[in-house]
């Protein structure tokens, strides 16, 4: 089985937009993306009891890389490690990558069967495409 | 379980530490949390406005009302289990990161409580703010929570080395986070939202650190006079 992917977001909306944007680069491809995003009431939000549940859902045995905006969501995702299994950690990667050029890296990743060290650098390289592209052109300044 | 009305200290007429801070005092302690923090929710609110995103007051609100509302209905046995329901309520039900801090302040100090005495009470308190920290990454004169959580630990730790009783110890560590608290006016926010502000986030004073402040204060009224 592949790696599983876990989205956390502030915003339910926000997460289930990248996802329907990764899942558009993996066409016929099966991958568990799971989400955990926005608080009880459906506002912005970030909860760690969900990510936790969230994680362990994607997880089929070959672990989970889990994708997450910032501030909050950030610290509930360490927070979320607290409450799972020994076992279920240790194959867990939270990934400092940028979550919608991550999740793309990782979901095309995983979806071709790497391990979850690969797809996390893979998600962590996720923003050298667009940064190789823009910086070679005309300069805007900066420097 | 029934609540503490009468210990061994008290009976003997002696002002000991031991054998007071069970389950019952435990929830007292979170009871007077929320009660200060719905009290001071659109003052916290109004803190956050100036240098956050504007809703530590209410969010912080919402979870503690859930947390007295799950330990009511779950009344759990013993005092660790007590921190651990305020825990898992909180992580779950603020939504801001005053959940996952909290959350872990609350966890942590329920992994190290032991035997219910004031010491027990304070090591609790020092795992919580040390969680607090680890979560944050964040250090003394950040402009944190942390700012009021350390001097709150530190003259705790004092009293009690000092063998003063358990009532007098939260005072003093009431004391020392308020003091805390109002040494983080001038700071420059280093964490958090507050941090894009650089310099212009000085002036004013962290909503974190007076929530933890009133963390702190529930304690001492909470649990006086079962020590």
């Amino acid at each position: 089985m592949p790696v599983g992917l876990v989205v956390v977001s502030h915003s339910r909306a926000l997460a289930d937009a990248a996802v329907v944007l990764a899942r558009g680069m993996l066409p016929g491809r099966e991958l568990a993306v799971e989400v955990a995003a926005g608080d009880v009431d459906g506002g912005l939000g970030t909860d760690a009891t969900a990510i936790a549940e969230a994680v362990t859902a994607a997880d089929s045995g070959d672990g989970v890389v889990v994708l997450m905006d910032l501030g909050s969501a950030v610290l509930s995702a360490e927070t979320a490690l607290e409450l799972l299994d020994d076992d279920v950690r240790e194959r867990v990667v939270l990934s400092p990558a940028p979550l919608v050029e991550g999740l793309i890296g990782a979901a095309v990743t995983a979806a071709a069967g790497a391990a979850r060290t690969q797809v996390a650098a893979e998600a962590l390289r996720g923003l050298a495409p667009k940064q190789a592209h823009l910086s070679g052109g005309p300069a805007v300044g900066g420097g | 379980m029934g609540r503490a009305s009468a210990h061994p200290g008290a009976a003997l007429g002696c002002l000991t530490v031991a054998d007071t801070v069970d389950g019952a005092a435990l929830t007292a302690w979170v009871q007077e949390f929320a009660r200060l923090v719905h009290e001071q929710r659109d003052a916290l609110t109004e803190l956050d406005a100036a240098i956050g995103d504007a809703d530590h007051g209410t969010n912080l609100d919402r979870g503690l009302a859930a947390a007295v509302s799950a330990l009511d209905t779950e009344a759990p046995a013993d005092p660790a289990a007590v921190l651990k329901a305020v825990a898992t309520t909180l992580i779950r039900t603020v939504g801001g990161a005053s959940g996952p801090l909290y959350g872990t302040f609350f966890l942590r100090a329920s992994s190290a409580l032991g035997e219910g005495d004031g010491a027990a009470l304070a090591v609790a308190m020092r795992a919580g703010l040390e969680g607090v920290a680890a979560r944050g990454k964040a250090e003394p004169g950040d402009k944190t929570m942390l700012d009021a959580l350390g001097p709150a630990c530190d003259a705790l730790d004092e009293a009690l080395t000092a063998n003063r009783p358990l009532d007098e110890a939260l005072r003093a560590a009431a004391e020392g986070a308020a003091r805390g608290r109002d040494a983080t006016v001038p700071m420059v926010a280093r964490k958090g939202r507050a941090s894009y502000l650089g310099e212009r986030s000085a002036g004013h004073q962290d909503p974190g650190a007076t929530s933890a402040t009133m963390l702190m204060e529930a304690a001492a009224t909470a649990l006086a006079g079962r020590g």
